[in-house]
């Protein structure tokens, strides 16, 4: 039996006096599985991600993501959390444009304190690994398709070896090609081991890699199953 | 409202960050204006306006008022080329002691030089209305106001006047001051009566205003005519206007120089950091003038809307810095009317007027630009800037450059962020460098003041000074006690345990040949060379026929360190070679230094009351017992020995505050744009910051990179800003001294040692990291996930 990655136990989310983003949730996600987050929008699928990544807070309840109590975290012990034990992707990729690709990967690491050169290995590595040639390295992310851009976004997020890879809405900028390369890469690294946790919209994403899926409504967990078949 | 108020309204409500950091940078640019401008105004001859404005005295007479009657001494304000006269008042000579606790810093009980009391029952009348800067006007017995350019003396002293019978106490109840320097201290008419030392005789003082005034005869013209109006012998002393505004004006003018530097600094800062603000924050909002061009806007119609978006704060902020200012100016503009002696300063109101209008032109000139650019843009490019990000190609050569030094991440990045946006950090280098350039001249200032100062204190060395009293300057009641014999006075010192070394100078007027009028000789006797007067070029005097004679000497007679010049009296001349030039600032510099044995053959007395003795003591001899000791010996009536205390200038200490105030507003203002940039930049790398934050940025290395983005750039400025400093204080220094009628030593010249430069090129750091740390910060305190999505 595998141990759980995340847990959340009553968690509530309140951004105002009206109604909770998230409202008593309960959630547990087993190492290795890839969980695909599905809702309608505003039904706290972002909600939850952030709380997951230590970039918000809730306003109740408790997470706890690899052993680690991140509900109550400062910003500099969630910093280092985000940096040791997470990657996250983003739907706009959020590369830094005046990087190159290959400054863009290393800087999670250089953050780390990673050696430049160790953390060049890395990167050369993983670049490699996502199908990105070499001269993409010295690139800037204008220079390359979106496809390329959100590959290069995957190679940044795993730089560190995170237990936890987050992506919210990885193909949702992403033309339908671009979009499948991406699928194709997320279910290959869940196949290799890597935990996942998508928030999509992206109903063939959630069928290609997803493990399991859940369905978000109103701050609330409305259906729950294995695989990528909950919207079916 | 118009869609384009609308739009104005709407931008600075979403903005307020912006909105408010424009108000506070031209609030604090127009403060830092119409204080540089105000003081330049008020350092244009400061003596003349400040003399109209008191309808100040062109001449000012003594009278013996046994010899003429009070109305007889009113009637002459009717003498031909007399416009006006105040008096008759009466007035006295007195010379006070302190009282324990006050006068600050002297020592109570010490006799202090005589003080001219006038009897006046008011600050105020026809001719020289004197200011009250502290306090009231004496309104009854026991109460005196002092001038403000006296000696340091407090609302709340007490004098006393040992020589008085009952030795009468007066307490200060308040300051003044008179361009014209008719008073020294003022009481009522009825407290100067009683003052007057029984059987000595009622003097008054009557103050003239003339017709024509603008020259030396026109005065004594004035003055034989008042004198023939009374009965003969009447008038024992007239003092004219010119005098004082000769020394006023020498005075002033040395301040000049420093004042238009710093005025000249402040607003080249000024505008500097206006204009990066504007454009700054207008070139902010390019996506924005995107979307309201593709809603129907067009160019001008959007560059009337960031015009106006821009002056609305500005005009706040205008506002708000002209009320600081003037508010500001009244300590400022104190430290200046120490300096000038020139009665109350203000702004002009015309200065307040001209500077808010220029601010709002600046700020209206620099919005207009950007937005001009920003309305000409293609739509689509306009509203692409927001979401492409800053892929504008610049600054990516330094960045993978620094990126492979083997610093921290979060440094590395810092260190290359100016580069992306390199207008914008030239501007802010240039405002750092100013406030740089600022706090390099002002030390170098106030270290060059101290030199002078501690220069001049070299003419009376010594730990202890024995001097012959003389008579009280215009007579008065206190009678001079008798001169002892000079040598009996060196034989007790040279007697006296602890006495280490010691001299006597003593004074007398002499020609010198081929030019006209006479000069102070100092004739010094005994071995001098323990305490020469600070050189500023030569040597001091080692032998009879040998000479130092200040700046002002070599200046009036066009000879130089090494020329022969030969001193007269009655005929007789002395030939003595100039072997140094000193640092002396007094009588205009028309003095000659040298052994009294150079002047033997001129047969000419020094004056009784001129005689000095100064003495070094031995080391570990105390002061205080040594006074005691060496008084004892010399007994009552006679010479008293006193400690030597350096005489603290009032110009060199207004000089210090004022350019400590200056400077202080000047490293504010470069701090605040420093401040105001980084706000701006921070603002617009939000969303940056959100994805270092996301990739696991901690707090402290978010506030690293942000303290380092500005870390090159106060570096660069200190570099650049210390040179220019040290360039317009070797500039500055020379113009002052000039204007003092005095060339300077060389520790004055160049006072920086090589630690206070070493901490002054960190100065420009300083201001840089100072003024980036509240962004910083802010930065640090960023919420990830807001951030990620801004745009």
């Amino acid at each position: 039996m595998t141990a759980p990655i995340i847990e959340m136990r009553d968690v509530s989310k309140k951004y105002d006096a009206g109604r909770p983003a998230l409202d008593r949730l309960d959630l547990t996600v087993d190492t290795g599985e890839a969980l695909a987050v599905l809702g309608p929008s505003g039904s706290g699928k972002s909600t939850l991600l952030n709380l997951v990544a230590g970039l918000d807070r809730p306003s109740e309840g408790r997470v706890t993501v690899a052993g680690l109590r991140i509900d109550g975290m400062s910003e500099a012990a969630s910093a280092r959390y985000r940096r040791d034990r997470i990657g996250m992707v983003f739907q706009f990729f959020n590369l830094l444009d005046d990087l190159t690709v290959e400054d863009n990967v290393l800087l999670p690491a250089r953050l780390a304190g990673t050696s430049r050169d160790e953390a060049r290995e890395r990167a050369a590595e993983l670049l490699d690994r996502l199908g990105l040639q070499p001269h993409h390295a010295r690139a800037y992310p204008g220079q390359l398709s979106g496809g390329q851009r959100q590959r290069v976004a995957v190679a940044r997020a795993l730089v560190n070896r995170p237990a936890l890879l987050l992506a919210d809405e990885p193909t949702g900028a992403l033309d339908s090609a671009s979009a499948a390369e991406v699928t194709r890469l997320l279910a290959e690294l869940n196949a290799g081991g890597q935990t996942l946790v998508l928030v999509t919209h992206d109903v063939a994403l959630a069928d290609a890699c997803a493990t399991r899926t859940i369905e978000l409504v109103d701050g609330g967990i409305h259906r729950d199953v294995r695989g990528g078949t909950v919207a079916r | 409202m118009s869609a384009l108020g609308g739009v104005v309204r709407g931008g600075l409500g979403r903005r307020r960050v912006q909105t408010l950091v424009m108000a506070l940078t031209v609030t604090m640019a127009v403060t830092a204006s119409v204080l540089a401008a105000g003081l330049v105004v008020a350092s244009r001859a400061p003596f003349a306006h400040a003399f109209a404005r008191q309808n100040g005295a062109h001449l000012t007479v003594r009278a013996d008022g046994a010899k003429a009657t009070a109305a007889q001494l009113a009637a002459t304000a009717r003498v031909p080329g007399v416009t006006a006269a105040a008096g008759p008042d009466p007035v006295v000579s007195l010379r006070p002691t302190v009282e324990e606790g006050s006068g600050r810093g002297i020592p109570p009980g010490e006799r202090l030089p005589p003080l001219t009391v006038v009897g006046r029952d008011q600050a105020g009348g026809g001719v020289d209305r004197a200011d009250l800067t502290a306090g009231a006007w004496a309104a009854g017995k026991g109460q005196i106001v002092v001038n403000a350019d006296g000696p340091p003396f407090a609302i709340g002293d007490r004098l006393t006047f040992q020589a008085l019978p009952g030795r009468p106490t007066l307490t200060v109840v308040g300051r003044a001051r008179s361009v014209s320097r008719t008073a020294g201290a003022w009481v009522t008419p009825a407290q100067a009566t009683a003052l007057v030392a029984p059987g000595a005789s009622r003097t008054y003082q009557m103050r003239y205003r003339l017709r024509a005034a603008g020259t030396d005869a026109e005065v004594a013209r004035a003055r034989a005519a008042i004198a023939a109006a009374l009965p003969p012998g009447t008038l024992d002393g007239a003092a004219s206007y010119l005098k004082t505004k000769l020394a006023a004006e020498r005075t002033s003018a040395t301040f000049v120089p420093f004042v238009v530097a710093f005025g000249l600094l402040g607003l080249a800062m000024s505008v500097l950091i206006i204009g990066v603000v504007v454009s700054g924050s207008v070139g902010a909002a390019t996506r924005r003038i995107g979307v309201l061009k593709s809603l129907g806007f067009t160019p001008a119609q959007v560059a009337r809307a960031y015009v106006g978006q821009a002056l609305i704060p500005a005009a706040a902020g205008t506002g708000l810095g002209v009320v600081l200012a003037n508010l500001l100016s009244v300590p400022v503009l104190r430290q200046a009317e120490d300096a000038y002696g020139a009665g109350s300063l203000t702004i002009a109101p015309w200065v307040d007027a001209a500077v808010a209008a220029g601010a709002l032109a600046v700020v209206a000139a620099t919005a207009l630009v950007p937005a001009l650019r920003a309305g000409r843009l293609r739509t689509i490019d306009a509203i692409a800037v927001g979401r492409t990000g800053r892929a504008t190609g610049r600054g990516r050569g330094p960045r993978r450059l620094l990126g492979r030094l083997p610093l921290p991440r979060p440094v590395s990045l810092g260190l290359a962020d100016p580069f992306t946006r390199p207008g914008r950090s030239a501007t802010m280098i240039a405002s750092v460098v100013l406030g740089t350039v600022g706090v390099t001249f002002c030390a170098g200032l106030a270290l060059s003041l101290h030199s002078v100062q501690h220069g001049l204190d070299h003419r009376s060395p010594g730990e202890v000074v024995v001097r012959a009293d003389g008579p009280p300057p215009g007579g008065g009641p206190a009678r001079p006690p008798k001169p002892a014999d000079p040598a009996a006075v060196a034989a007790k010192i040279a007697a006296q345990p602890g006495t280490r070394a010691y001299f006597r100078t003593g004074r007398a007027q002499i020609g010198v040949a081929g030019r006209a009028g006479a000069v102070n000789a100092v004739a010094y006797e005994g071995d001098s060379s323990w305490g020469p007067y600070t050189m500023i070029s030569g040597r001091w005097f080692r032998s009879a026929g040998e000479a130092v004679v200040p700046t002002g000497f070599l200046r009036a007679t066009g000879t130089r360190v090494g020329d022969t010049v030969t001193l007269t009296n009655e005929g007789r001349s002395a030939p003595v070679r100039v072997v140094g030039e000193a640092l002396d600032l007094s009588d205009e510099g028309m003095t000659v230094l040298t052994p009294a044995a150079s002047l033997a053959g001129l047969r000419i007395e020094t004056e009784p009351g001129s005689v000095q003795f100064n003495v070094d003591l031995a080391p570990g001899t105390g002061v205080r017992a040594y006074l005691a000791s060496l008084n004892g010996v010399l007994g009552q009536g006679g010479p008293q020995a006193q400690r030597n205390t350096s005489e603290a200038s009032t110009t060199i200490i207004a000089m210090d505050t004022l350019a400590g105030m200056l400077t202080a507003m000047l490293v504010a203002v470069a701090g605040l744009g420093v401040l105001n940039t980084v706000v701006l930049d921070t603002r617009e790398r939000a969303h940056d910051l959100g994805v270092h934050r996301a990739l696991g940025m901690t707090p402290g290395q978010t506030t690293a990179m942000v303290l380092t983005s500005v870390a090159g750039i106060g570096l660069v400025a200190g570099a650049a800003g210390v040179p220019l400093g040290l360039a317009l204080h070797a500039r500055v220094l020379p113009a002052m001294g000039e204007s003092a009628g005095t060339g300077l030593p060389a520790g004055a010249l160049d006072p920086y040692g090589a630690p206070l430069l070493a901490a002054l090129l960190l100065g420009g750091l300083a201001i840089a990291a100072a003024g980036a740390l509240l962004p910083a910060t802010w930065a640090a305190r960023i919420r990830t996930a807001t951030a990620l999505r801004t745009e």
